[in-house]
């Protein structure tokens, strides 16, 4: 059976270099943005969804495992947050970080149940798992329902960064996803990242040479799943609201579909992937329903021809990892 | 007394559809190692396939009941043909993937020209009305639901399980090399077991249209519930699935009755549970 990622090429210090090059044009091109023509809200939500899907990318890249529900922790962290700054009145890093301990504690529940299957049965595990958070949210009081949380105050960060002012905000955002990519980044080429792959290649080889894989497992999804909330945290003061689609089933998909887009497996991909799928949210709005459609279209044209996605194409092409 | 029989009732109904809907998804997992993804749409389609043969066609309740079925196994043939051919021993992830877009396309043509509200769909002359039992009034539609979905349950499962074909099916699963040198044709087996488990799927949206209505999205939520039956009941047996189907919606039945609260989450909630005990399913072989 193949696997899911084109993992031919190995980690060697060569390869570390050109993907530590990447990061640092990466990271002068989104520090530019406020300076551009670019719309920032725009630029803004396009870093949470990335963060978002580096982390989903982390588990299904590295680790084999296709999570269908991650919208859950997306959605908890946000939900968190937005009751934290709004209800408690916390300033700005702890609703954050109330944020993160919410999607902490759920990946530390979920995963546990979830990781006790493989393959399509922990895909189809983790997507009831998250319809069955979605309708708790949906009757819960705190969530307010169909309405969600509105009007969240942004408030001063350590009492100094105003986050209302849009530039402040987007550099706010800028290093929480660059904090969030280095850490990924970090973890694969760590030998914690070695084990993983070797789970994801052969798992009972992993097991034979000792690795009590469940564990490594678990320790993936779990952070990754923390690392989702942290992008659902910095997305509640981008859009200033909790609400159910952030947790809804479409929403897994949208995280999916990013990754794949940009390729499964690939250190760039999934931030990539986000910037494709949030531009082209944006810019298809007209085509209303249709963009379900496009969307699909797109899912099936990546699985049937561009497996590798774009960054994954890219690299093969020039026989580098990035 | 006579709300719980009602909400048992209710529970056997939506049980014969998780029992339609998983039996299908176990036989083309056998096959083809994918998990349809696409089965809810193809659900939903097969509630429009009737819809249209009576605005159109003027083809009434009980040709849909056969034809539905074939146009949308038909259709269902074709998609193995032109697309899921072609993942073929690549990773299980990769068939989720490309019915999830399968999925994603056609609920969204349909919602582009249905909006996403109900179309009525009635229920034919002969199965109106109802009879009472004594302990209960019973619709006679709903009757015939149950019992007619628990027949096409169990004749599925008696050819997979007891004739011929089924047993060339069983060892196409096992072992398809070997079964293609004995010069029978495995990808044609292949594309027809996928109309199989399609058509299975159109039934059980025919059966539901004139109670549930007819809608773009009702497959949606229902392929969750119903992967949550696969996993606890395994995907190891067909009459596995047929009885996982039938219990879990009696179940959830009964919740609605006593704790109507919890009855959307009930089935996730026995899913965690069993993850918990038997992380294999309740028929399930370890995957």
């Amino acid at each position: 059976m193949t696997s899911i990622t084109d993992a031919t090429l190995p980690i060697t210090p060569r390869a570390v270099r050109d993907e530590m090059i990447v990061f640092v044009i990466m990271a002068a091109l989104l520090a530019i943005v406020p300076w551009t023509g670019l719309y920032p809200f725009f630029v803004m939500q396009a870093l949470c969804f990335a963060l978002l899907a580096c982390a989903f990318n982390l588990l299904i890249g590295y680790g084999g495992l296709l999570s269908f529900g991650h919208a859950m922790f997306l959605g908890t962290a946000g939900y968190c947050s937005a009751h934290a700054l709004k209800v408690w009145g916390l300033p700005p890093e702890l609703g954050i970080l109330v944020g993160i301990a919410g999607s902490f504690v759920l990946s530390v529940i979920t995963g546990y149940i979830s990781i006790r299957r493989q393959g399509i049965y922990f895909a189809m595990i983790t997507l009831a798992l998250s319809q069955l958070l979605y309708f708790i949210y949906l009757q819960a009081p705190f969530t307010h329902g169909e309405d969600g949380i509105q009007g969240i105050p942004q408030g001063r960060m350590f009492g100094i960064l105003d986050l209302s002012k849009p530039t402040v905000l987007y550099y706010v955002v800028l290093v929480g996803f660059l904090a969030g990519f280095l850490l990924i980044f970090r973890t694969i080429n760590s030998p914690f990242g070695e084990v993983l792959k070797s789970i994801r290649e052969n798992e009972q080889r992993a097991i034979s040479l000792g690795y009590k894989t469940d564990q490594y497992k678990l320790l993936a999804f779990i952070l990754s799943g923390t690392l989702a909330g942290f992008a659902g945290a910095l997305k509640v003061f981008v859009a200033q609201n909790a609400s159910l689609t952030d947790v809804e089933v479409p929403m897994s998909g949208l995280i999916v579909l990013m990754t794949l887009v940009g390729g499964l497996g690939t250190v760039f991909g999934p931030v990539v992937g986000a910037f494709v799928i949030v531009g082209m949210q944006q810019y298809l709005a007209g085509f209303g329903q249709w963009v379900t459609v496009i969307q699909g279209t797109i899912f099936v044209a990546c699985v049937l021809t561009f497996r590798r996605g774009v960054v994954g194409e890219i690299a093969h092409l020039f026989k580098r990892s990035l | 007394m006579q709300a719980l029989y009602a909400q048992l009732l209710v529970g056997l109904i939506n049980g014969s559809f998780y029992a339609l809907l998983s039996l299908g998804l176990a036989v083309i997992f056998g096959m083809l190692n994918i998990i349809n993804f696409a089965h809810g749409a193809l659900y939903m389609m097969g509630a429009f396939c009737a819809y249209f043969l009576l605005s159109i066609g003027g083809i009434g309740y009980w040709w849909a009941l056969l034809l539905a079925p074939i146009i949308v196994g038909i259709f269902g043939m074709v998609l193995e043909r032109t697309m899921l051919q072609w993942i073929a021993g690549l990773d299980h992830l990769y068939g989720l993937l490309l019915t999830f877009g399968l999925a994603l396309i056609i609920q969204g043509v349909f919602q582009n020209f249905f909006g996403s509200s109900g179309l009525p769909y009635a229920i034919p002359e002969q199965l109106r009305g109802g009879m009472n039992l004594g302990f209960m009034f019973l619709p006679v539609y709903r009757g015939w639901v149950v019992i007619f979905s628990l027949v096409v349950c169990l004749a599925t499962w008696f050819l997979i399980e007891r004739t011929r074909l089924g047993a060339y099916l069983r060892a196409a699963t096992e072992n398809p090399t070997l079964v293609r040198a004995f010069g029978i044709n495995v990808p044609r087996m292949i594309t027809l077991t996928y109309g199989l488990g399609v058509g299975l799927a159109a039934l059980a949206g025919v059966l539901s249209a004139p109670i549930n209505q007819v809608r773009p999205l009702m497959g949606e939520n229902i392929i969750i519930v119903v992967f949550a039956v696969v996993v606890i009941g395994g995907m190891g047996s067909i009459m596995g699935s047929i009885i996982t189907g039938f219990a879990l919606g009696v179940v959830e039945g009964l919740t609605k009755y006593f704790y109507p609260e919890a009855s959307n989450t009930v089935v996730f909630v026995l899913m965690v549970l069993v993850l918990l005990v038997k992380p294999t399913g309740l028929t399930g072989r370890a995957a």
